[in-house]
């Protein structure tokens, strides 16, 4: 019987652990909890990329990808035990689409030499490859998108913002936190004045914070937000009549998810966009083929080109680009995590290459090295049709202030460096 | 008058407004404790599940359509029907009473005379299914709720306090309706427990299920009752939470707003719902207002909690609740 039970537990393992061979790459994933509803596209686009890469391609470089999802529903404690869940099974890379959860994997990734993607969310200074190893926030971060909607704001205003009172709608975590450094030098630089507004998460009751708006009368109000905070605020903004074209929300904060529900009264609400969306990409067409028709979708197919849904799919491509050139580097096609750092120090994505994959102007071309692990931070802003129920992008890419941000990134890198006693690389 | 004051009393109002929300939320909790002594830890959940079920209704929407999808490869997702919004609420209170009964059938009957902390447990178990349940039947998707309520700043109010004091109050017509809604809702239960027979049997078992049961009343069916109008409390609470944010999976977290609520008012009472309701709200948003910019805002999540403590300190069972005397 024991032998049995044994066999059986052997068996089991075997068929539950990817085969070391392949690419393994955890999604650890949020389709519960009060999160779930911007979470599921995500890993949904995230997934399907990889589907379409192995049902068309054989995988990359003749290595079949494997996705193993692991629910953290968007907690911190349950991402972490999802990470050391995984771990074990060589794998390559993580993309917890989470702060929280990022922050605490950023020391352990460090120990166990995995590179930790975390496209436009994280740590924002971790875009500082010299003191972050493993850490790579490309194309763009929180204080590049503050950046990006400041000079958006000032070629709204003839380059002058002197005098304007922009009032800053945040989530009450680490990370609605993140711009505030970043516009508080800002402030200073352009002498606007600076309203913060935390929003206790998840953010169902925001009645004192938008009588506060109502009250101060901001020229601008930004919203960095998640989940229903998002929809609440749009709603409550509606509410008080504020208008909408002067309401402008982070990448985070401008799904289809955060407004559809307040219907029509969302017309006109902006929001940045580090990447495009809808389905008139040439790989949706693949997608469509090889994936949604094939019945291999992650969900129910029903969020392809969503916005988020987009968003995982740009992470998924991003990461099987550094693979490719990390096997390219290597010679090898079953790589390991520690090279794939290296592969992520060399990426070059350009536009001829995203228009190759089937994805032209969709997002910005970047060139990765070991002191840049951020990219060039620029954005876009989209704004949102109610009646035809689509964002429209209003502007090319944003090119945020560096001359700002670069000093902050320094700052806090030494100081994290200082912390934890981690020496300079790359010099 | 000074800005200040009528900021203040701007904000004390719309603390009232809001507290009128959280007490729809706690009126369920205090419906089922009072009648059967369990803390229904499902009741947010309950609220979301009403709210999907009529948002799924409405929209013609076909429960379980992913899974039925996913079994049978077909790729059906609607009726192509679009139900009025009193249908949809007429079948979701349906719904709600089936799903009383079969809680009563599945759970309840199986554990009559249980210490209460493995009837809170029970509940516990409830929610978590019924969280998977809703979204496996109605999907995870966020959803636009539209009965036709109004939403937005209420102009007469604004006119007439502009008019009055020089400075128009915000009010929304989404709470206006609330109020409106709950003080129908408190008016119904109180007609029905008082002077109906099922509810004058309801208070018997709430006094003394023992008692109750020698006198030929059936726990069984006051428990499938209670829980049906629990349920439907769950509905008018997630209908108009959903108005305001959608319905998704975080409606379910509207019950947090209701506990500081019932520790105020007490589990027992439902004048004490209404009235902890309004304390909270209130003293929610005028803390927010005259503290919260000096320590950095978002006050409002804990000082809830601590004002429903301080509150405990001098009358421990509430302020309606009924005063427990143990005698050795």
């Amino acid at each position: 019987m024991k032998k049995r039970l044994t066999a059986l537990a052997a068996l089991a393992l075997t068929c539950a652990t990817p085969a070391l061979a392949d690419l393994n790459i955890p999604n650890l994933s949020y389709r519960t909890g009060p999160f779930a509803a911007g979470g599921i596209p995500y890993a949904d686009g995230f997934n399907d990329y990889f589907t379409l890469l192995n049902e068309r391609d054989g995988g990359i470089g003749g290595e079949k990808v494997v996705v193993t999802e692991c629910e953290t529903a968007y907690n911190t404690e349950k991402g972490v035990e999802c990470y050391e869940a995984t771990k074990g099974n060589g794998a390559l890379v993580y993309n917890p689409l989470s702060t929280g959860i990022t922050y605490q994997l950023i020391p352990k990734v460090s120990v166990d030499k995995i590179p930790l993607y975390t496209p436009g969310y994280g740590r924002t200074s971790a875009a500082n490859g010299k003191i972050f190893e493993w850490v790579f926030n490309y194309p763009a971060n929180y204080w590049d998108g503050a950046s990006d909607i400041v000079n958006y704001l000032l070629t709204e205003n003839g380059g002058d913002l002197k005098g304007k009172k922009i009032a800053l709608v945040y989530h009450n975590s680490a990370y609605g936190k993140e711009p505030i450094p970043t516009l508080t030098a800002l402030k200073e630089k352009h002498g606007f004045e600076l309203i913060e507004i935390p929003v206790d998460s998840p953010g169902q009751e925001q009645k004192s914070q938008w009588l506060q708006i109502r009250r101060d009368k901001p020229d601008y109000v930004l919203m960095w937000g998640w989940g229903v905070m998002n929809a609440v605020a749009i709603q409550e903004a509606a509410n008080i009549n504020y208008p909408m074209e002067n309401f402008i929300g982070v990448w985070w904060s401008g799904s289809e998810n955060d407004v559809l529900p307040a219907g029509d009264a969302a017309n006109g609400y902006k929001s940045l966009a580090m990447h495009g969306s809808g389905s008139d990409y040439p790989v949706y067409a693949d997608l469509q083929k090889y994936v949604v028709e094939a019945g291999k979708a992650s969900g129910a197919g029903d969020q392809v080109g969503t916005v988020l849904y987009s968003r995982g799919m740009y992470a998924a491509m991003v990461i099987s680009e550094a693979i490719r050139k990390t096997q390219e580097m290597t010679g090898h096609a079953a790589i390991t995590a520690v090279e794939l750092r290296d592969g992520f120090e060399a990426l070059e994505i350009t536009e001829a290459r995203m228009a190759e994959l089937g994805l032209p102007n969709f997002g910005q071309p970047f060139a990765a090295s070991c002191a840049d692990h951020g990219g060039p931070g620029q954005a876009m802003i989209q704004q949102w049709d109610a009646a035809a129920k689509k964002w429209n992008l209003i502007t090319p890419f944003i090119a945020p202030d560096d001359e700002v941000i670069q000093p902050l990134v320094d700052a806090d890198s030494a100081a994290f460096a200082a912390e934890n006693n981690i020496a300079e690389r790359c010099n | 008058m000074p800005d200040e004051i009528l900021y203040a009393a701007e904000a004390g109002l719309n603390g009232l407004m809001a507290g009128v929300l959280y007490a729809l939320v706690a009126l369920g909790f205090v419906l089922i404790f009072k009648a059967s002594g369990i803390f229904n830890y499902a009741q947010g959940v309950l609220a979301l599940f009403a709210a999907l079920t009529l948002v799924g209704f409405q929209n013609g929407q076909v429960p379980f359509a992913h899974l039925i999808n996913a079994i049978f490869g077909t790729q059906i997702h609607e009726f192509g029907w679009h139900l009025p919004a009193v249908v949809a609420i007429l079948l979701t209170g349906a719904v709600m009473v089936l799903l009383a009964i079969l809680i009563e059938r599945l759970i309840l009957k199986h554990l009559v005379n249980q210490a209460p902390i493995i009837l809170f447990m029970a509940t516990i178990g409830l929610a978590y299914f019924l969280e998977g349940f809703g979204d496996i039947m109605w999907g995870a998707d966020i959803k636009k709720l539209d009965v036709g309520l109004p939403q937005g700043i209420s102009d007469t109010v604004e006119s007439v306090t502009d008019s009055l004091f020089g400075y128009g109050f915000f009010i929304d017509r989404l709470d206006i309706v609330a109020t409106v809604v709950a003080a129908l809702l408190v008016l119904s239960l109180t007609l029905f427990s008082q002077f109906t027979k099922y509810g004058r049997a309801l208070r018997a078992v709430a006094d003394d299920h023992q008692a109750a049961l020698s006198v030929g009343i059936s726990l069984r069916f006051i428990w499938v009752m209670v829980w049906s109008i629990a349920g439907i409390v769950a509905l008018v609470a997630g209908v108009m939470w959903g108005a305001k944010s959608g319905v998704q999976f975080s409606l379910s977290l509207i019950a947090l707003k209701a506990l500081p609520v019932l520790m105020l008012g007490g589990f027992t009472s439902i004048p004490g719902a209404i009235v902890g309701g309004l304390i909270i709200g209130m003293g929610e948003k005028l803390f927010e207002f005259f503290v919260g910019p000096m320590i950095g805002g978002a006050t409002e999540n804990w000082f809830a909690y601590v004002l429903a403590l301080l509150f405990l300190v001098f009358r421990p069972q509430g302020l309606f609740g009924e005063r427990i005397i143990e005698r050795v």
